[in-house]
């Protein structure tokens, strides 16, 4: 029975690995500027994880089916080293990936967490609250007006709580149900968390920031390809959680400013 | 306050002192026998298990107060609506409750201790101090319920104000543990009328009011500093 | 020898059937209760589990029957949305306290550690048996928030502020649902507390003649030092629950920030801080996933060497890795929080001894693979699932490697490779931990073997099922399939549903096969071949007990006196292959670690 169970491990080990491999199930492409450092990050330590993986699961099935078959009298044999190898090994092999992946890691996510928006990025608010995304835009005037929570109604679609009749900000504010940004520019995205904790995350935008109610928050990225693809929110906020999500569509300068006309006459 | 002599407890008192160090055994349960033999690396001598014990409770009381500090301290960075709270004045003659307590206390386990153990015979109320820490301990308590009483009367009440809701929090919370250590207290007066008491046992209690003591201390800096 | 009547009288055996089976201080009694609690919470856990499964496979299918357990949850035997989550949050509760903290550690723990320190019991019976009742009494407390009229909390084992903070307005559930989880958990925490107090004084303070601490086997040390953990993680979940109780009840804004409305209604509360319940919750947290596999580890090592006819490489290194994962366990709970809102810098400082505690980890798993090299493994059901541990054990280890680092984490945070990496160790390594546990511990709390055969089907179907199940979680993490959904509606979520649906088959076949599991429990405890005082050749104090199960007081009348380290197996020159430590064998000091 040992031999059969050394023989299951190696197969599962390479059989979980194949789909690995094959990359059948992968994350969508990447459409941002900072992902290829996540991606490269990502294929590292798949790598590395990967070898460890199957080196360590094959050798346990090696001795599992080498050392099953000792009777009473047999000698026991100490593996080379003993102990004190096993702890080399550990430190000389964790401790190389874990300063190499933990190193590298440092700039990938400094890239998107400790470097400020650039100066000209364009600015658009998310507000998150249960079940659903509201997205507003400066519009001309290039200030967002101030949020007042006791005006939000669902009933009225003031979804941020605008005054428009007293704060001048806002009459220009541009709310929407979904999210346009410009291709190949910054966009400088603020959260805020209308109710309980959401979170933002655009698996091909390779970003993913939880929403803090009564802090808020900013993230910035830019978009390399056209197309529309989905907001999700990550963090459990109700029952409506699996249904909360948007649309993303990443658009030409061109389209972007005409959708911004045409969400402007819409307000 | 009993009146009638007790005999020291036998048996149970001298297993909790510290054995010759040729006995080779491991305390608080009978497994006194002499040493036969080299055991390499094998102790002597260990402590009576509620020793451990109460070290092993205080240290997770000190961990949840740690908790409740850090809470507050997180808390009043977060927000711009901490308001300060005036310690009600009582608190301070509470805080002295307390600490007499702790040393009538002392005086009180010396003198148990020194009867049990036979060292001071013919004592005429041997546990007299330890009623008097259990009187201060009530009073304590009861003097932190007039505290509560009174920022009732100004209007602070548990929901009011951050600072208030710490307030209460922690002052309910450690008063709690100290009805506890009375608790325990009450146990080794208890014990000891029927000549039942170890040693551990009104140390290990012992150490509880000490700490409350101290913790009690510690809150009244918090609360000074932080409200 | 040791004089045991003075002592005999403070430990006489109890004789009514109510403080021999119910209220017994007997700490033995008490770990059959706490395994059978455990056995409790695993069924319903498991079935839950099912019923999330075929909910997430086919989302609007009915279920049949299942609006007979809410009428409100499943009207016409269709889950509702609210229901599922309401289902995963007690599933998680009950599996991560009621199971896995409560068996490994509290039901062998009470059982073994007082016989392998060679004891009568624990120094504070009644503590010991208070902490089984307390746990007890959270445990239907936990469970009578199914038939509240909103349910159980929707919010997750994990609970986050403000959605539980607020109350009723931020869900179903959300009222009196949370309450009563919340006063669950405190009364566990009470359980664990007063348990690790008796578990640290039995081991610093009973052990008898001649058992130094380093010559203790690894289980006790496991059970040590997870006792250690508990003491401290427990003592700040518990704040914790009470701060949210209060502000569930009481109006408080511990966690609740200003200007938060809900179906168009400002909350009354103001400036509290979200991030600390995070904060508070997984500073708790971690050590607990820690608290669920130490003792696991301890069991394994323990269940191998005796298999392997062979000590490990190096007891000490096992427990000075054991001591510090425990250690290193406090200073990394931030990599639940990397995308948490929290400062970015602070996300960097903890990925980093996050990455440094896989070298413990690593050292574990290499001494145990070194150690079978060589060995004379005997294969049995116990071994099997040890041998099983070891394997999920790196699987779930390895997983956990991208989890470490923030960037890799922006993209997995939060999706089916989370899920993964905590089912492979949780629920895979730690329950096989708890099986080998069983098999190899049950003749001498039984008297009986457990059948073999069965044993051995028992494995094979969890083994090849588990990894059916857990390993595909984390193809639908890379793809970013994100966690807690109760439906999957996203176009990009469309092509994995097929992945569910297998996964869904995998998870009720092997759910069947724990059937067999409790049919040889039950079976084996009445009818199972009666079993020598030492049927696996072990040479720790449990095998040396006079009777088997032990009498009342373990070990008759007098303790016994231990005068070797805890594996002295395969020595040459000696009479058999193996020593036990009550023997006074003269073994050469060169194999004897203590």
């Amino acid at each position: 029975m040992a031999k059969i169970l050394a023989v299951t491990i190696i197969v599962i080990a390479i059989g979980s690995a194949i789909p690995i491999i094959r990359h059948t199930w992968d994350p969508p492409a990447d459409i941002s500027t900072h992902g290829g450092m996540i991606d490269e990050q990502m294929s590292e330590t798949m790598a590395e994880a990967g070898i460890s993986f199957l080196a360590s699961q094959i050798l346990l099935a090696l001795f599992i089916w080498k050392f099953s078959s000792g009777r009473p009298g047999d000698k026991i044999k100490t593996f080379p080293g003993g102990a004190k190898a096993m702890v080399w090994a550990a430190f000389l092999l964790v401790g190389t990936e874990v300063l190499a992946l933990g190193v590298f890691g440092v700039k990938a996510w400094a890239t998107v967490y400790l470097t400020p928006p650039s100066a000209n990025a364009v600015p658009v608010q998310v507000q998150a609250g249960q079940f659903a995304f509201y997205f507003r835009y400066p519009g001309p005037d290039g200030t967002f007006g101030p949020l007042h929570p006791d005006l939000i109604s669902e009933a009225n679609e003031n979804f941020f709580g605008l005054d428009t009749t007293h704060d001048a900000d806002s009459k220009d504010d541009i709310v929407t149900a979904e999210m346009a940004i410009p291709v190949n520019k910054e966009i400088h995205l603020l959260m805020h968390a209308k109710d309980v904790g959401h979170s933002f995350y655009v698996p091909a935008l390779r970003v993913q920031q939880d929403f803090v109610p009564g802090l808020d928050l900013s993230l910035h990225f830019t978009a390399t390809q056209i197309g529309k693809y989905e907001i999700v929110c990550t963090q459990l906020c109700g029952l409506g959680h699996y249904n909360m999500k948007a649309y993303l569509e990443v658009m030409s300068q061109d389209d972007f400013d005409n959708w911004l006309k045409k969400e402007a006459a819409l307000q | 306050m009993a009146t009638t002599v007790h005999d020291p407890p036998k048996i149970e008192e001298r297993r909790d002192q510290l054995p010759v160090i040729s006995d080779s055994g491991n305390g608080g349960r009978g497994t006194l026998v002499p040493a036969s033999g080299n055991f390499r690396a094998v102790k002597d001598y260990a402590p009576p298990p509620s020793s451990t014990g109460i070290w092993v409770v205080l240290a997770s009381i000190t961990m949840s107060f740690a908790a409740f500090t850090s809470a507050l301290i997180v808390r009043q960075g977060s927000s711009l609506d901490w308001r300060h709270l005036s310690l009600p004045r009582i608190l301070y003659f509470n805080t002295l409750l307390l600490l007499a307590s702790s040393f009538t206390l002392e005086v009180g386990r010396r003198q148990v201790g020194g009867y049990m153990s036979g060292r001071k015979v013919g004592m005429a109320h041997p546990a007299r101090w330890l009623y008097i820490t259990l009187f201060l301990g009530l009073l304590f308590v009861a003097g932190q319920y007039i505290a509560w009483q009174q920022l009732r009367a100004e209007g602070l009440f548990l929901a009011t104000n951050p600072s208030s809701s710490f307030f209460y929090l922690l002052t309910a919370i450690h008063a709690l543990h100290v009805l506890g250590g009375l608790g325990g207290l009450t146990r080794v007066v208890h014990k000891f009328n029927r000549s039942t008491l170890r040693k551990s046992t009104l140390d290990a209690t012992s150490h509880y009011w000490h700490f409350m003591d101290a913790l009690w201390v510690y809150l009244m800096f918090l609360l000074w500093f932080k409200l | 020898m040791h004089d045991m009547s003075a002592h005999a009288a403070e430990h006489h055996a109890p004789t009514s059937f109510i403080s021999k089976h119910v209220f017994s201080l007997d700490h033995k009694v008490i770990g059959k209760q706490y395994y059978g609690l455990a056995l409790v919470a695993v069924l319903i856990g498991m079935v839950l589990s099912w019923l999330m499964r075929i909910h997430l496979a086919w989302t609007n299918y009915p279920i049949p029957g299942l609006h007979l357990l809410s009428a409100n949850g499943a009207p016409g035997n269709v889950m509702t949305p609210e229901y599922y989550l309401q289902l995963m949050t007690m599933h998680a509760t009950i599996m991560v306290f009621f199971v896995l903290t409560t068996a490994p550690f509290a039901a062998f723990g009470n059982y073994f550690l007082p016989i392998q320190v060679g004891a009568e019991d624990m120094p504070f019976p009644h503590f010991n048996m208070m902490s089984f009742w307390v746990t007890f009494s959270g445990f239907l407390v936990l469970m009578s928030s199914f038939f509240v009229s909103d349910g159980p909390t929707l919010g997750g084992w994990t609970q986050y502020a403000p959605l539980s903070a607020i109350g009723p307005a931020s869900g179903p559930g959300q009222g009196t649902g949370v309450v009563l989880w919340a006063i669950s958990i405190g009364l566990f925490c009470v359980g664990q507390l007063l348990g690790s107090l008796n578990f640290i004084t039995t081991t610093l303070d009973m052990r008898t003649k001649g058992m130094s601490m380093w010559r203790l086997p690894l289980s006790a040390w496991a059970w040590f030092i997870t006792s250690v953990m508990g003491l401290t993680a427990f003592a700040v979940l518990m704040p914790a629950t009470i701060l949210l109780i209060l502000d569930h009840v009481a109006g408080t804004s511990f966690f609740v920030p200003s200007g938060l409305v809900l179906n168009d209604q400002l909350q009354p509360h103001s400036g509290g801080s979200t991030l600390l319940w995070q904060h508070l919750f997984w500073f708790f947290g971690h050590p607990e996933v820690y608290i669920a596999i130490v003792p696991g580890m301890g069991i394994v090592s323990h269940v191998l060497i005796t298999n392997m006819r062979r000590p490990m490489l190096s007891h000490r290194v096992l427990v000075y890795a054991m001591g510090s994962l425990a250690v290193l366990s406090y200073m990394v709970y931030g990599h639940h929080m990397f995308v948490s809102g929290m400062n970015p810098v602070s996300s960097l400082a903890f990925s980093f001894p996050t990455l440094i505690i896989t070298i413990p980890s690593t050292i574990v798993v290499l001494i145990w693979m070194g150690s079978i090299y060589g060995s004379k493994l005997r294969i049995n059901t116990a071994s099997l699932f040890a041998l099983g541990f070891v394997s999920m054990f790196i699987s779930g280890g390895v997983s956990g490697f991208f989890l470490a680092q923030p960037s890799i984490d922006i993209m997995l945070h939060a999706t089916y490779f989370v899920v993964g990496h905590f089912h492979l160790v949780m629920a895979v390594a730690a329950i096989f931990g708890i099986f080998a546990g069983t098999y190899f511990w049950f003749p001498k709390m039984f008297g009986r073997m457990m059948d073999e055969t069965l044993g051995k089907i028992h494995f094979w179907l969890s083994f090849v099922g588990a990894y059916c199940i857990f390993m595909p979680f984390h193809y639908l993490g890379i793809a970013g399939n994100v966690r807690r959904y109760q439906a999957f509606v996203d176009d990009y979520l469309q092509p994995l549903i097929p992945l569910h649906r297998f996964i869904t088959i995998a998870a009720l076949l092997t759910g069947l096969a724990q059937l067999i599991f409790l049919y040889n429990l039950f079976h084996s405890r009445f009818w199972g071949k009666p079993a020598t005082d030492n049927p696996w050749e072990g040479t720790s104090l449990e095998w040396s007990t006079p009777t088997t199960p032990p009498p009342h007081n373990n070990f008759g009348d007098k303790l016994p006196e231990v005068f070797h380290d805890p594996y002295q197996y395969s020595v040459e020159g000696a009479t058999r292959d193996y020593v036990m430590q009550t023997s006074p064998e003269k073994v050469d000091p060169a194999h004897d670690e203590a």
